[in-house]
């Protein structure tokens, strides 16, 4: 049986591991090609690296730690954050990354999905979604209740869209998404658990993997993600890299519910 | 020297930087000469299975992969490169395979397609070819998880082929093996440990 993902987030700025909380603040937690070894042996089943370089060496920093990782480190890994092209995802995948993830140029170029699913496939296409509930939400379409509905954020959750966060899921699979990484803007930082309501939401509609984040606090948190939230991994940054939980602990609880998990010796 | 065939969109620096970390020296070419020149070939696959085949038959490749197949030396299909061997494949009809192998390559029906993911392999002890036996500690194939990313499989027409199983909503063959083809459904270039030390049995064989 295909197991659930645990995935550690690595926030990176100019070659370093940084870890940002509600989007801001950042504080400098560890060398990305060191971490990225540790995760893997501690039983990470795929890492994320979020560059959120802004200078003008942005992309060349990001393709030698690439490459670097990708001599080192055997489990996939995704790498997001201001990619905007074909040719910027083409530099990536070639250095050894086996996905982009891609978020504001999605937005604003959604033909930018279907132009890089077609080239490199969907597997290689990850969209990433920054979802921020809305405080009033209009009734849902029977009208006898208030359906909970979520607005989708880009430039690291400083813009608003407009988009609905499950729509928006909907249509990144119909462009050739090949999976949602899906993050709570509510729960990013406060280590509260995820939401497991905007999880479930996306998750029942669409039929690509959903990598749930922002929220993780504990062990079983995770759990609720997967048997709760119906996702298929889910990530965490700061949790794992300070060494606040194992990824093994995780995997046991999650295991212990029934959950199926790859479990490393 | 290991061969693996370059057509223009495998994956081949992961396969690469797996081989380095284990020592094993390889080229990337697609040139019919070093590849029929090389000990063992690995065809490694990403696209899809009408790319894949265009872009082999554009080189002239598909004979010279079918030649040295024959000539005995040791081959190993990854994700496409293993659907390369069947006939034909759902996801490209009409374009015919190298057709090594009796069989068609279908979509998932059920779950969530693409699978992505960690999933076990349970080696079947069949395959004609090492790692036959799997009590036999040098076996190609042991039990542990791998990293798929397909939305298709294999379907071969002779059961005896297939080296072990994976479950997705139902068994598949994720390798078959047979003399000195073998081929796997995962990516053993992004499976951990377990997929270097598969890689490192088969290399090493």
């Amino acid at each position: 049986m295909l197991t659930k993902r645990i995935i550690p987030c690595l926030d990176v700025k100019d070659g370093s591991v940084v870890k940002g909380t509600n989007f801001v603040n950042l504080q400098y937690a560890g060398d990305p090609v060191g971490l990225a070894k540790r995760y893997n042996q501690e039983g990470a089943d795929e890492l994320v690296f979020l560059d959120i370089t802004a200078s003008v060496e942005k992309r060349k920093t990001i393709v030698s730690l690439v490459r670097k990782v990708a001599a080192e480190v055997f489990i996939p890994f995704t790498v997001g954050g201001g990619i905007n092209s074909v040719e910027e995802i083409q530099e990536i995948l070639a250095a050894g990354a086996d996905k982009v993830s891609l978020n504001t140029a999605a937005v604003r170029n959604p033909a930018l999905i279907a132009e890089a699913s077609k080239r490199f496939g969907s597997q290689a296409v990850v969209v990433a979604i920054d979802a921020k509930r809305k405080p009033v939400c209009a009734a849902d379409t029977t009208g006898t209740a208030e359906a909970a509905c979520w607005e989708v954020f880009v430039n690291g959750g400083r813009t608003p869209t407009g988009l609905d966060a499950v729509e928006w899921a909907r249509k990144a699979e119909n462009l050739g998404a090949g999976e949602i990484l899906l993050t709570s803007m509510d729960c990013d930082g406060t280590k509260n658990g995820f939401d497991l309501e905007l999880c479930k939401a996306v998750s029942c509609a669409v039929n690509i993997p959903i990598i749930a984040s922002g929220g993780a606090g504990k062990a079983s948190d995770f759990a609720d993600a997967f048997s709760k939230g119906g996702a298929d991994a889910a990530l965490a940054a700061s949790l794992f890299h300070y060494q606040e939980l194992a990824i093994s602990e995780v995997k046991e609880c999650c295991a212990e519910q029934g959950i199926p998990m790859r479990c490393v010796q | 020297m290991i061969a693996i065939v370059d057509y223009g969109a495998g994956n081949i620096a992961s396969v690469r930087n797996a081989l380095q970390k284990l020592g094993f020296e390889s080229n990337a070419t697609c040139d019919p000469e070093e590849i029929l020149a090389a000990d063992r070939v690995i065809l490694p696959g990403v696209g899809s299975f009408g790319f894949l085949m265009q872009s082999l038959r554009k080189k002239g490749l598909d004979k010279t992969i079918v030649q040295s197949i024959n000539q005995g030396a040791p081959f190993l299909g990854i994700c496409l490169g293993m659907q390369a061997l069947f006939e034909e494949s759902e996801e490209s009809p009409g374009v015919v395979g190298l057709g090594v192998f009796n069989g068609k390559v279908v979509r998932f029906r059920k779950g969530k397609v693409p699978q992505i993911g960690w999933n076990e392999v349970v080696p079947s002890g069949k395959g004609s070819g090492k790692g036959r036996n799997k009590d036999d500690a040098n076996t190609l194939f042991n039990n542990g998880f791998a990293y798929f990313v397909n939305s298709f499989y294999c379907t071969p027409a002779d059961s005896s082929i297939v080296a072990a199983k994976t479950d997705y909503y139902g068994d598949f063959a994720c390798a078959v093996q047979k003399g000195n083809i073998t081929a796997v459904q995962f990516h053993p270039e992004k499976s951990g440990d377990w997929g270097l030390a598969f890689l490192k049995r088969w290399a090493g064989c």
